[in-house]
């Protein structure tokens, strides 16, 4: 085990530049997950971890040792990828000996270190299957199996959950997590779907463009959000955003004759443009806050999610455990809960 | 359709409408067009091959049945005996050649080049050209006198004389094999390439990873991912190889002392241009056990590995 330094690292493939000067410290035993959306550039980080990918500048090191110019096998890490890059013609447990086989390990250690890992992983039964024989499930847990024998100091997963279905997908996320819990390994974890940051990472390291937005606990994150792009990109469903102006009051108005007192805290920032930020779930019906048209009601069974719009034109959404039944065109008044508002400045985005 | 039965006053259907109704029928008809070509354009000759085989014809003479007498007559033929020997060596090293220089440049093909669409191209070129054309340039190449390969050794001062290419036994068998290589070589390096294209970049990266050097990426994954496809190209490039007779008819016509004859080309030297046609189509069917050979081999020894089948236990 070991932790991972990520110094002022950018990446170019010619003129085009996809990594911005990224920083980001790992510690030993940590599970980080690196999230954003397509082409932010986490996978290529990640790949620059394994030694798939050159650095252009900047330094990565795994337990204290610059790797830079260390050949990915001698960086001593194991790589679950997206599509599982099983061998097709290798058995199970043929694939998850293959580091130990090129190691030229003898084979009853080979054996007995597979059968361990088969047996953490429930794929005992299935070590004389070959990978077309097995469901997507089992063939990313042999991706797995095959990480785990080669006892590595880093674990590296390249959305490893992406290729299966829902249901599996939350059983595998489980799985995962609990996995890191046992063997504690240093884990770096790329992902595009913000509930699996969410549920499963130490830390999360929200990236966009090729730069780190944030970097934070999972909580931390939904809490205090550092700009516009961490607010909408954490949380399901997302934080809705109003445009408006904090006038004396302090109040903030905005268009459709939107007025709505803000707390006390808010007068320093008297005159500007600001964008309002609440999370759907931070909404009270109530008097004091927007009024809004209904436009539809998403009843989920736990939950009810309402789509409304404000005098402005703008849409917002509404997350109740109550059974609101509204009916399409119903006017209602929407209130943000006290204390859970972000006001984030209308040109910098930035959290003010 | 089975439901038009039960309807009453249908009775009195042509029979034009009740094939329309049989599937079997109908799937009969439709594979007709398809049987025919290969019923008169494949088993028709063949069979009379064979036939002809059993019977002493000649050209503008009727034959008639008389058993295995061409065959017994081969049997203590030396020349026919000379071509089984000449088509086995001239398949057996032309195709290792083939195979070898073929996935080598298919290898290198698939780095990633500069300008690699236009090699690609080029490699190609040998396969394109009619054989005739090709097996006339390596006519010259090959002369007594006027050839570059000889011109420029001599130039080089390697050599003093001109190399007798095709008047030596062993020199002529070498120097069709090198042409038969030369020209078969794209067809192998091509599928080939397209076969590599099929394995996915991730299980390099996993096997460079599981530290895996490059001798050991192409030993553990790229040849055994291979195989499927190195068995049908190998099949074919070897069906080819062993009925190859243009070249040769071009190049020596089996000389020198028929030390280049191949079974091919014996076979029409004795079927059409000596008129024993009984004894030509004996030859030619004394092929086929060698190319059935072939097939089989590859079919149960290459073809079909257990990882390539599909779920289930």
């Amino acid at each position: 085990m070991a932790a991972v330094g990520i110094r002022d690292v950018r990446k170019a493939f010619g003129p085009a530049q996809i990594l911005h000067g990224v920083s980001i410290d790992i510690a030993d035993g940590e599970f980080v997950i690196l999230v954003g959306p397509s082409g932010c550039g986490k996978s290529t980080l990640l790949r620059m971890i394994a030694g798939l990918e050159s650095i252009t500048t900047g330094d990565i090191s795994i337990g204290g040792r610059v790797v830079n110019d260390v050949p990915p096998k001698e960086r001593d890490i194991a790589m679950v990828f997206q599509n599982y890059a099983l061998y097709p013609h290798m058995t199970v447990a043929d694939n998850m000996g293959f580091s130990l086989k090129l190691k030229k390990a003898p084979s009853t250690e080979i054996s007995t270190r597979v059968n361990k890992a088969a047996d953490i992983l429930g794929l005992t039964p299935y070590l004389d299957r070959y990978p077309r024989q097995l469901s997507g499930g089992q063939r990313q847990r042999v991706a797995m199996g095959r990480a785990i024998v080669r006892d590595p100091q880093v674990f590296l997963f390249d959305e490893p959950l992406s290729n299966l279905d829902a249901k599996l997908r939350v059983a595998m996320r489980a799985e995962v997590k609990e996995l890191h819990q046992r063997l504690k390994t240093t884990t770096v974890y790329v992902t595009h779907d913000q509930i699996e940051a969410m549920t499963m990472a130490d830390k999360i390291v929200v990236m966009h463009d090729g730069k780190v937005e944030q970097i934070g606990q999972p909580l931390e994150l939904y809490d205090r959000p550092r700009n516009r792009f961490v607010a909408g990109f954490i949380g399901s469903p997302a934080m809705n955003f109003i445009p408006g102006h904090i006038d004396a009051g302090p109040v903030l108005t905005g268009a459709g004759g939107l007025s709505m007192a803000l707390g006390a805290e808010a007068t320093q920032h008297q005159g500007r443009d600001v964008t309002l930020g609440v999370r759907p779930e931070h909404l009270t019906l109530g008097e004091g806050g927007f009024t809004a048209e209904v436009v539809v009601v998403e009843p989920t069974g736990s939950e009810v999610q309402v789509n409304a719009r404000l005098p402005g034109g703008e849409e917002i959404v509404a997350v109740f455990r109550e059974r609101h039944m509204f009916k399409p065109g119903e006017k209602i008044g929407l209130k943000p809960q006290p204390g859970l508002m972000h006001l984030f400045d209308a040109q910098s985005g930035e959290r003010i | 359709m089975a439901s038009a039965d039960t309807i009453p006053g249908t009775r009195h259907r042509s029979i034009l409408a009740r094939i329309g109704e049989s599937r079997g029928a109908l799937g009969f008809l439709f594979m007709l067009p398809a049987a025919i070509l290969l019923l008169l354009f494949l088993t028709y000759p063949l069979g009379l091959g064979i036939w002809l085989g059993f019977t002493d014809e000649r050209i503008g003479r009727a034959g008639i049945f008389i058993g295995l007498e061409n065959y017994e007559y081969l049997l203590d033929d030396s020349v026919f005996w000379l071509s089984v020997y000449n088509t086995v060596l001239y398949t057996t090293v032309a195709s290792v050649l083939k195979f070898a220089l073929g996935l080598w440049l298919a290898l290198l093909l698939n780095e990633n080049l500069p300008f690699k669409a236009f090699f690609r191209a080029i490699v190609l070129l040998p396969w394109v050209v009619p054989t005739v054309l090709s097996a006339i340039a390596f006519w010259w190449i090959y002369d007594a006198q006027f050839s570059i390969v000889s011109w420029v050794l001599i130039d080089w001062g390697i050599i003093d004389q001109p190399i007798n290419f095709l008047g030596d036994p062993n020199n002529a068998r070498a120097s069709v094999i090198a042409a038969n290589v030369w020209r078969g070589i794209p067809f192998v390096a091509i599928t080939l390439l397209a076969g590599l294209q099929t394995i996915p970049p991730s299980l390099y990266e996993a096997a460079t990873l599981d530290g895996a050097g490059s001798w050991q990426r192409f030993r553990f994954v790229t040849f055994p991912l291979l195989t499927p496809i190195i068995a049908i190209v190998m099949t074919f490039s070897v069906l080819f190889t062993f009925t190859d007779f243009q070249l040769i008819y071009v190049l020596t016509r089996g000389g020198p002392v028929n030390a280049t004859h191949l079974m091919a080309t014996l076979s029409f030297q004795r079927g059409i241009s000596g008129g024993n046609l009984g004894e030509g189509a004996a030859i030619a069917v004394a092929m086929i056990p060698f190319l059935l050979a072939a097939i089989l081999f590859s079919f149960f020894g290459l073809q079909r590995r257990r990882w390539q089948q599909g779920g289930g236990e």
